[in-house]
This record gives C-alpha cells, sequence and structure tokens, in this order.
C-alpha cells in the first residue's frame, strides 16, 4: 500500500502574551492511500490544531514550528501560500464538526459548491454544475437538482453535513479531514454518514484522517488509531492493538469511560483530573497528575516506545496486562 | 410579499395623518405670518382681505379640516411668499437636495467600504488603528463646524474649489444636475463631503466589526479550506455577509443626510429643500412648511420600506411576513 500522507515529528505553537502553547508537539503518523486513520483524544488534545496545520490554515498567533506534512512526496510545509492555496481543497479537504456553521449563510449551496471547482480548474460553470449535483447524488442527497438552488437554512444538520462532505469530494482530493464530523448530529444520522464517508472514501481510494473523542465510531471505522494527549501522540498502532491491548494509562482510561464498555448500571470510570492547560507545562509526562502509575521517573519526558509492529506508546511504566474482558468486548465490536 | 407591501402603505396613511396634526398644530404654535407678510403700513381692509385670502381668519380646526380635504387630493396648498403651489416649490428643489444626498452616500460608500474592509483584516496594522482613530473624529465633529473648516481651507486659503451654489447645471432626463460639468462637480464636493463625513465613520465601524466577525465564522475556515483565494473570500463571503447591516443603514441614513441637508444646504447656499425650509420658517411660510415635513416623512417611510424588501434579498433567511414585522 502505497502512503499518502505522512506527517513526521509536527510541532504547532502558540505565542501568546501568556507563554508558548504547543498545541501540536512532535506529532508523527502516516496514512496509506484509502486508508483510514482515527486521530483520538479528549478535548483541547491538540486534534483539530494537527489538522488544521497539514491543512495550512494554522492563524496567527500560531506558526507551525517544525516537522514535516508529506503528501505524495511533497513538503506542504514549504509550499508558498499561493501552492498551497492550490493543495487545499483539491488535494487535502477538511469538513468540520459544526455543520449549522461551515456553510454560508447567504450563498446558495450551487455558488459554494461551483466556487470550490473553480477555485482549482478552468470550467464551464454548466460543467461545474453538473460535477455538483453528481456529487450531492453521490452523498445520498434526494433530488440534488432542487437542492443545489437552496440556501443552507432550508437542509437539516445531517443534509448539511453531506453537502459539506460532498464539496469535499468535489476534486477527489487524496486526503480528506474529518474534524469530528458526526458529533453535532443525532446517533441515527451519525451511523449513516459514517457508513457513507467509509463506503466513499474507499471507492476513490482516498485517504481518511477521522477526528473524534469518541473511541466506539473508531473502533468499526479506521484501520488505525493515533491516540493524542497534551499535543502528542501517546499511543499509536492498528484498531485492535490500540483498543484490544492498550498499553498507555491514558488509552486505558478513555476505553474504560465508553459507554458501551461497561457492564449495565455501573458508573463510568472517568479519568480522574483534567487535561492539564498546555500554556507553558512543565517537562514530564503530562499524564502523570492523573495516573495511577506514576512515579518519581515521570518527571522526565518519556520517549516513544516501539513494540510490536505498528504499536507504540510514550510511557515509562506501560500496561503489559490484558484489558478486563468486559471493556474489551464493549470498544471493539 | 404583496400583502406586506399593502400592509406597510395602509399604515403609512395612518402615521401620514397623525404627522399632519401634529405638523399643523406645531406650526400654528410658531406665531401668525400675516405680521410678516403684510407690510406695517397696509390699511386695515387690505389687512383683512389678505387674511380672507389665505383663509387664516377661520378658526384653526376650519383651517385644519380644509387642508385635509385639500391634501386628499394632492393639493398642499400654495405658497404665501410665492404664491405658487407649496408642493410645486418642494418638488422644483427636491433635484439639488437629492442630488447632494446621493452624491455624499455615494461618497460614503466608496470610502467608508474599503477602508472598514481593510481595518477589519488587519486590526493591528498602522493603518487599521489610524482608520479607526480617523472615524472617530467623524463621529465627533459637528456638521456646521467641518463645513466651515472645509470653506475655510478650500475655498478661502487654498481657493480650489468653490463654496456656494450649484454651479452650472446640465439636463439628465429633464431634471437639472450639477455633476455632469466639471465646474458643477466641484461645487458638489465640499457640501458633499460635509453631509459624508458622519457616514464614512459609520460604515468604517460597521464593515470592520462585520469584517471582523465574519472572519471568526467557520464558513470562513471551510471557504479557505476549499483553496478559495482570499479576494473571493472578502470580495464574496465576507462582504456578502457584511453587507446586510450596512445597506440598511445606509439606506435609513439617506433618510437623514436628508433632513441634515438643512444645515449643510444653509452653510453652502446649496439651492435645495433644506434652504427653502429656513427660508419658509424665517417668514413663516405655513404650506411649504407642512408640505414639506410631510414630503419629509414620505420619504422616511418610503426608504424604510425599501430597508425591509433589501434585506429580504440579502439575507435569504429573512422571509417577510404578513404581520408588518
Ligand atoms: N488561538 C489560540 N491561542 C492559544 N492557544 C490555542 C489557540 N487555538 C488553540 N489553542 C490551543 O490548542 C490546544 C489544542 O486545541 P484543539 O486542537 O482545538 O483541540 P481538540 O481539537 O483536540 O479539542 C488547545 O488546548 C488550546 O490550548
Ligand atoms: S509515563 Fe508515568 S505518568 Fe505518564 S502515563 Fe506513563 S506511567 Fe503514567
Ligand atoms: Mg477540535
Amino acid at each position: 500500500m502505497t502512503v499518502a500522507l505522512k506527517v513526521e515529528n509536527l510541532s504547532t505553537h502558540f505565542f501568546t502574551k501568556q507563554g508558548v502553547v504547543k498545541a501540536v508537539n512532535e506529532v508523527s503518523f502516516e496514512v496509506p492511500r484509502g486508508g483510514v486513520l482515527g486521530l483520538v483524544g479528549e478535548s483541547g488534545s491538540g486534534k483539530s490544531m494537527t489538522g488544521y496545520s497539514i491543512m495550512g490554515l494554522i492563524d496567527p498567533p500560531g506558526r507551525v514550528v517544525g516537522g514535516r506534512v508529506l503528501l505524495g512526496g511533497t513538503n506542504l510545509l514549504e509550499l508558498d501560500p499561493e501552492a498551497m492555496r492550490a493543495m487545499r481543497g483539491s488535494r487535502v479537504a477538511m469538513i468540520f464538526q459544526d455543520p449549522m456553521m461551515t456553510l454560508n449563510p447567504v450563498l446558495r449551496i450551487d455558488t459554494q459548491m461551483i466556487e470550490a471547482i473553480q477555485a482549482h480548474e478552468k470550467v464551464s460553470r454548466a460543467a461545474a454544475l453538473a460535477r455538483a449535483r453528481e456529487a450531492l447524488a453521490r452523498v445520498g442527497i434526494p433530488s440534488p437538482d432542487e437542492r443545489l438552488a437552496s440556501y443552507p437554512h432550508q437542509f437539516s444538520g445531517g443534509m448539511r453535513q453531506r453537502v459539506a462532505i460532498a464539496t469535499a469530494l468535489l476534486n477527489k482530493p487524496d486526503l480528506i479531514i474529518a474534524d469530528e464530523p458526526t458529533t453535532a448530529l443525532d446517533v441515527t444520522i451519525q451511523g449513516q454518514i459514517l457508513f457513507e464517508m467509509q463506503k466513499l472514501t474507499r471507492e476513490s481510494g482516498t485517504a481518511l484522517i477521522w477526528i473524534t473523542h469518541d473511541l466506539s465510531v473508531i473502533a468499526g471505522l479506521a484501520d488505525h488509531v493515533c491516540v493524542m494527549y497534551a499535543g502528542r501522540v501517546v499511543e499509536s498502532g492498528t484498531v485492535d492493538q490500540v483498543l484490544d491491548a492498550p498499553r498507555h494509562p491514558y488509552t486505558r482510561g478513555l476505553i474504560a469511560s465508553v459507554p458501551a464498555a461497561n457492564p449495565r448500571g455501573r458508573a463510568l470510570a472517568q479519568i480522574p483530573g483534567m487535561t492539564p492547560a498546555l500554556l507553558n507545562l512543565p517537562p514530564g509526562c503530562p499524564f502523570r497528575e492523573r495516573c495511577a502509575r506514576a512515579d518519581a521517573a515521570c518527571g522526565a519526558d518519556p520517549a516513544t516506545e516501539a513494540l510490536a509492529d505498528a504499536h507504540a506508546v510514550r510511557c515509562f511504566h506501560p500496561h503489559t496486562e490484558a484489558l478486563p474482558p468486559a471493556a474489551a468486548e464493549g470498544a471493539s465490536p | 410579499m404583496l400583502v406586506f407591501i399593502i400592509r406597510r402603505l395602509l399604515q403609512s396613511v395612518v402615521v401620514l395623518f397623525v404627522m399632519s396634526l401634529l405638523v399643523f398644530a406645531g406650526v400654528y404654535a410658531i406665531g401668525n405670518p400675516i405680521d410678516i407678510l403684510i407690510s406695517p403700513d397696509a390699511t386695515q381692509a387690505d389687512r383683512a382681505d389678505a387674511i380672507a385670502r389665505l383663509g387664516l381668519d377661520k378658526p384653526m380646526y376650519v383651517q385644519y379640516l380644509v387642508f385635509l380635504g385639500q391634501a386628499a387630493a394632492g393639493n398642499l396648498g400654495k405658497s404665501f411668499a410665492f404664491n405658487i403651489p407649496a408642493i410645486e416649490l418642494i418638488f422644483e428643489r427636491m433635484p439639488a437636495t437629492l442630488e447632494l444626498a446621493v452624491f455624499a452616500m455615494g461618497l460614503a460608500v466608496v470610502l467608508g467600504l474599503p477602508l472598514g474592509l481593510y481595518a477589519g483584516l488587519k486590526p493591528k496594522s498602522l493603518g487599521g488603528r489610524a482608520i479607526m482613530a480617523g472615524s472617530i473624529l467623524g463621529f465627533s465633529l459637528p456638521t456646521f463646524w467641518v463645513g466651515l473648516m472645509l470653506i475655510m481651507v478650500f475655498a478661502v486659503f487654498a481657493g480650489v474649489l468653490p463654496s456656494n451654489g450649484r454651479g452650472p447645471t446640465t439636463l439628465l432626463l429633464g431634471v437639472p444636475v450639477s455633476f455632469l460639468s466639471l465646474d458643477g462637480l466641484k461645487h458638489l464636493l465640499l457640501p458633499g463631503f460635509t453631509l459624508a463625513l458622519l457616514n464614512i465613520a459609520l460604515i468604517i465601524r460597521l464593515a470592520r466589526s462585520g469584517t471582523q466577525e465574519a472572519l471568526m465564522m467557520d464558513y470562513i475556515k471551510f471557504a479557505r479550506a476549499k483553496g478559495l483565494s482570499n479576494a473571493r473570500i472578502v470580495g464574496v463571503h465576507v462582504l456578502k455577509n457584511i453587507m446586510i447591516p450596512i445597506v440598511t443603514v445606509i439606506a435609513l441614513q439617506f433618510g437623514s443626510v436628508i433632513a441634515f441637508s438643512v444645515v449643510t444646504e444653509t452653510i453652502f447656499a446649496w439651492p435645495g429643500m433644506g434652504k427653502l425650509l429656513i427660508d419658509s420658517i424665517n417668514v413663516l411660510d405655513r404650506p411649504v412648511i407642512v408640505a414639506y415635513l410631510l414630503i419629509i416623512v414620505t420619504l422616511f417611510i418610503f426608504v424604510n420600506l425599501v430597508v425591509d424588501l433589501l434585506y429580504s434579498v440579502l439575507d435569504p433567511r429573512v422571509r417577510l411576513t404578513d404581520s408588518g414585522q
């Protein structure tokens, strides 16, 4: 399988008045053509900023300060602004969390889809419109002709997200970054969209990065998983490795807090404490305040340690024992 | 939509009726025009004759009813001073005022919109800060003072621009206008800029805050993620959103610019309706004052209706309902 995207030691910092926020800290992963990578972690762990960094959409006071983002051999971080603009929407696309907010309320759907094509290709309006219509049909929007002439407020949330997905697919990108695209939708719609996204990317060979804080979504969708905490990848591997045999205490905490992993009636095992503020984060394992296994060694920064095959973990005292049966069952269907 | 417009027109008639009552009573309170209109050495008979001719001998409510009856037939009475229908007098002066108002609002948009956009896109730049500081001046300087200063600088000291009158006019579709000749345009500049200043400041503020707000929205991030050029993002996605409040304000300000032009027209001796109003107040020319105020009210009603219609065109989420709200 050829690699669609390879991210190496990507670091993005925000230089605020109060100090430096290391929102993305030495993050590395790769996604094969047609592959699905799940990026999971609690809110504030740097998932969105990782996606924005790849897209070249980090705004001041933030800046990508190091690393490489290789898309088919091109390092996106070295492109000038115009070359990066030409990449966005044509080779890498992104969809966002809140479908109520991502479409411009005062522009018609056809305008918003046609401009996405014409930003990259010299095609007639009629040809672009035909492609937009076809893309809407592909994501399961009934009577696309009528819908193209509508405004966003005439669509439901799920339909809007489908429009966003259709827009992302318009130029057949190599990679789509989906930033919690189903979080704001209800469960039935979420299931439909997950299913369709999977089908569409598989058909076209598009690589997919699926950002979520919900491990149960990842289980059925992704091939590989990166677990992020405080701007770093703390555990990565195949879905089976990470969900069935998690090594990092944080990954175990996340799995235990998935509702399906719990025997009925028992309270969810929340991870104690909160994600640390990333502003001027002191050295050492950022999870140590919340970790039951922390000891003096954890005052230093743990390095990423490769385990079997693709599995890697960043912890001084990784778990080696199997996951309790109930939890393992729930997290991976 | 049609129901909406009809309903609004009916409401307008009520507003006009109430206004006519207020205006009539107000004008009555100012004083008796007969003392000004007739030379002090006129005979008692001449005087009584004039009073009867102008209808001033009847009680106020009768005068009002007569006025109302004539107004319903489209006749707002004859000017005491010029002895021609007041409405004719006003319509004769209206093109000058409308030209000045349109020119001022055009100037406000042409200058205010780009400056406000720039200040919104680059709020921390030197230019952006300078624009915002300048807009404060636009808000706080009184119109008459700005007008006098402009006359001092450009007409008196530099001597490059004329300070009074309309200059030569050219007929455009039968309406006399100044802007078609260079000399006429020069005459427009100072009064036009004086009237525009507050509106430039207003539009800068609106455009800047609208731009900053729009830039934070997810739809702008999504537009960038689609690979759109900055020109398209600002020129279409941002502009179309900020135009909603700006068009509203432009239209509403158009009404007050016409009302404010009373001051500006007086300073620059611009032969418009405002100047006519001041002259008419000086001689207590009641029919002209009443007609002027009623025409201004009609104008405001019309402008408000246009604003509501424009609003529904610009913002697809707004659908006019027949509730009239
Ligand atoms: N404009 C900003 N200024 C300072 N810090 C920021 C800014 N934007 C994001 N961050 C930091 O980046 C961190 C990661 O944010 P994000 O990637 O959105 O998290 P996630 O998507 O995982 O919920 C946040 O915790 C926040 O501290
Ligand atoms: S390094 Fe130490 S504190 Fe950090 S997760 Fe591992 S055991 Fe816990
Ligand atoms: Mg996020």
